[in-house]
């Protein structure tokens, strides 16, 4: 698995959205980053509402990169993971910038994948990587599709290895999908673009 | 251009369209919820492209009413980030105590849902009967709902584990008188309240405050915004009031933060410098 005929292009973000079984699974596919990943990468993971928002304390401890749970208009660091705040979408406002609202929630969720997924694609486009992996129900399908629209690449965890396929499964229905992978391979790849994208950016400032 | 470049053109030139017809700014409102609930119109109005939503914007006031509405969805619900209001209850309210009337302003209080929170949390504290709450918002459908004070029944008994998590030790269905599916919040939490509209982006300040809340309205404005809103709060609270923003609002890199002290960082709740 290559990104070779990605090598054209000068990805700037990643959008990664997760539900039932994500905690494993963004585990998984942050792990396989290296610490000198140079793009940001925004997370989606369905949470309950009220509970305290923990899951940037347990990605951390499974990721070279740091991880912080997004505040209102974060600036958007590369090398850096933000989660979604429970009971809130995380926008990307514009390309150096975070936002939140607490608009009603979409196919039951808030934070909604898809919510996250249609800004990334508005404002990086063509530069934008999204990844949908496990879960049980359709968030993510319509978000991913408007990346792919746009012109970004678009991965799905396959089905068979997800620990809920619905998810995955329905963005591949959409037709929304360029990649079905593993979480491993998902990994290596986000790897792989990530410091081409750095040593490119590198070549660029020297 | 690209095709999003020529979208957000759309969108300025309908939100100036908007601005210059009616006066309701949202120039400085965060973009990617705008174009989120502009697109949303789109598809309820069946209206192809955001563009054309300009001509009928400005000759049609009925159109715009719709699209307003649609602008200012307000989801909120009692006693959101029910520690925040045991925060409150617990280390603001002994210093609301102190004063002989307590003024609060309740700004971009949506349907009225945390208005009404807090006067409970006030009633129960010995502190409604000398309180004024000012609870304002841009939306007028929005406040006569607050006004109105009726809810969904189903809504209403799930908020009654907020209630309770926010250190309520009453019986909540005290507050409202269920009727079929809708719950009307009790008249006696009314009396204290001001209803009135104003609009954080065009208004000016509102009075001597001991307590502002604006929570969750920041997030959809741009940092211009924010300023404007938070500079609007500081002058509007006397010395040693307090702010209280959405939890995951702050006065971190804004113009204010020297004027405020941080008293609970979790919570987003600050007290103006003596």
């Amino acid at each position: 698995m290559t990104a070779g005929n990605n090598n054209t292009r000068q990805f700037r973000a990643v959008a990664m959205g997760a539900s039932a079984g994500g905690l494993n699974a963004l585990g998984v596919v942050l792990d396989c980053l290296p610490a000198e990943f140079a793009l940001p990468v925004i997370v989606a993971q369905h949470l309950h509402p009220t509970h305290g928002s923990c899951l940037a304390d347990l990605l951390c401890a499974r990721c070279a990169l740091p991880v912080r749970e997004s505040e209102d208009k974060d600036t958007i660091e590369p090398g850096t993971v933000y989660v979604a705040p429970p009971n809130y979408h995380l926008l990307v406002e514009n390309e150096e910038t975070l936002t939140l609202s607490v608009d009603g929630k979409v196919n039951y969720s808030r934070p909604s994948i898809d919510v996250l997924f249609e800004s990334a694609a508005d404002v990086w486009g063509r530069s934008v990587v999204g990844v949908l992996l496990t879960g049980a129900n359709r968030d993510g399908a319509d978000g991913l599709r408007h990346i792919r629209d746009q012109g970004g690449l678009t991965i799905a965890q396959t089905p068979a290895s997800a620990e809920q396929p619905v998810m995955p499964q329905a963005a591949i229905d959409a037709g929304a999908v360029d990649r079905a992978l593993s979480l491993d391979e998902i990994g290596r790849l986000l790897a792989e673009i990530g410091s081409e994208t750095g040593r490119n950016n590198l070549r660029r400032e020297v | 251009m690209t095709e999003a470049d020529t979208e957000n053109l759309e969108i300025d030139l309908l939100l100036e369209a908007i601005f210059q017809r009616y006066g309701h700014d949202f120039r400085r409102y965060a973009r990617a919820s705008v174009r989120r609930r502009v697109k949303h119109f789109l598809a309820v109005t069946n209206v192809p492209r955001i563009s054309d939503l300009i001509p009928r914007v400005l000759h049609e006031p009925t159109f715009f009413s719709q699209l307003l509405e649609r602008f200012s969805i307000p989801v909120t619900e009692m006693f959101r980030d029910a520690p925040a209001y045991r925060f409150v209850r617990e280390e603001v309210v002994p210093f609301l105590k102190t004063y002989p009337f307590v003024r609060v302003w309740h700004a971009g209080c949506a349907t009225g849902e945390e208005v009404y929170s807090l006067a409970i949390l006030l009633k129960e504290e010995g502190l409604y009967d000398k309180a004024t709450i000012y609870a304002t918002d841009f939306n007028d459908e929005a406040l006569a709902k607050a006004k109105e004070g009726i809810y969904a029944l189903d809504r209403v008994k799930a908020y009654t584990a907020n209630y309770q998590a926010a250190g309520g030790a009453e019986s909540f269905s005290e507050y409202y008188r269920a009727d079929c599916n809708a719950a009307a919040i009790d008249s006696s939490l009314k009396q204290r309240v001001t209803f009135a509209n104003h609009n954080l982006a065009t208004d000016s300040v509102f009075g001597e405050m001991h307590l502002v809340l604006c929570r969750n309205v920041l997030i959809y404005f741009d940092r211009d915004l924010q300023n404007r809103a938070l500079r609007l709060f500081a002058d509007s609270l006397g010395r040693g009031g307090y702010l209280w923003l959405g939890s995951k609002e702050g006065l971190q890199f804004s113009e204010v933060e020297v004027l405020f002290r941080t008293v609970s960082r979790k919570w987003r709740i600050y007290q103006k410098k003596e």
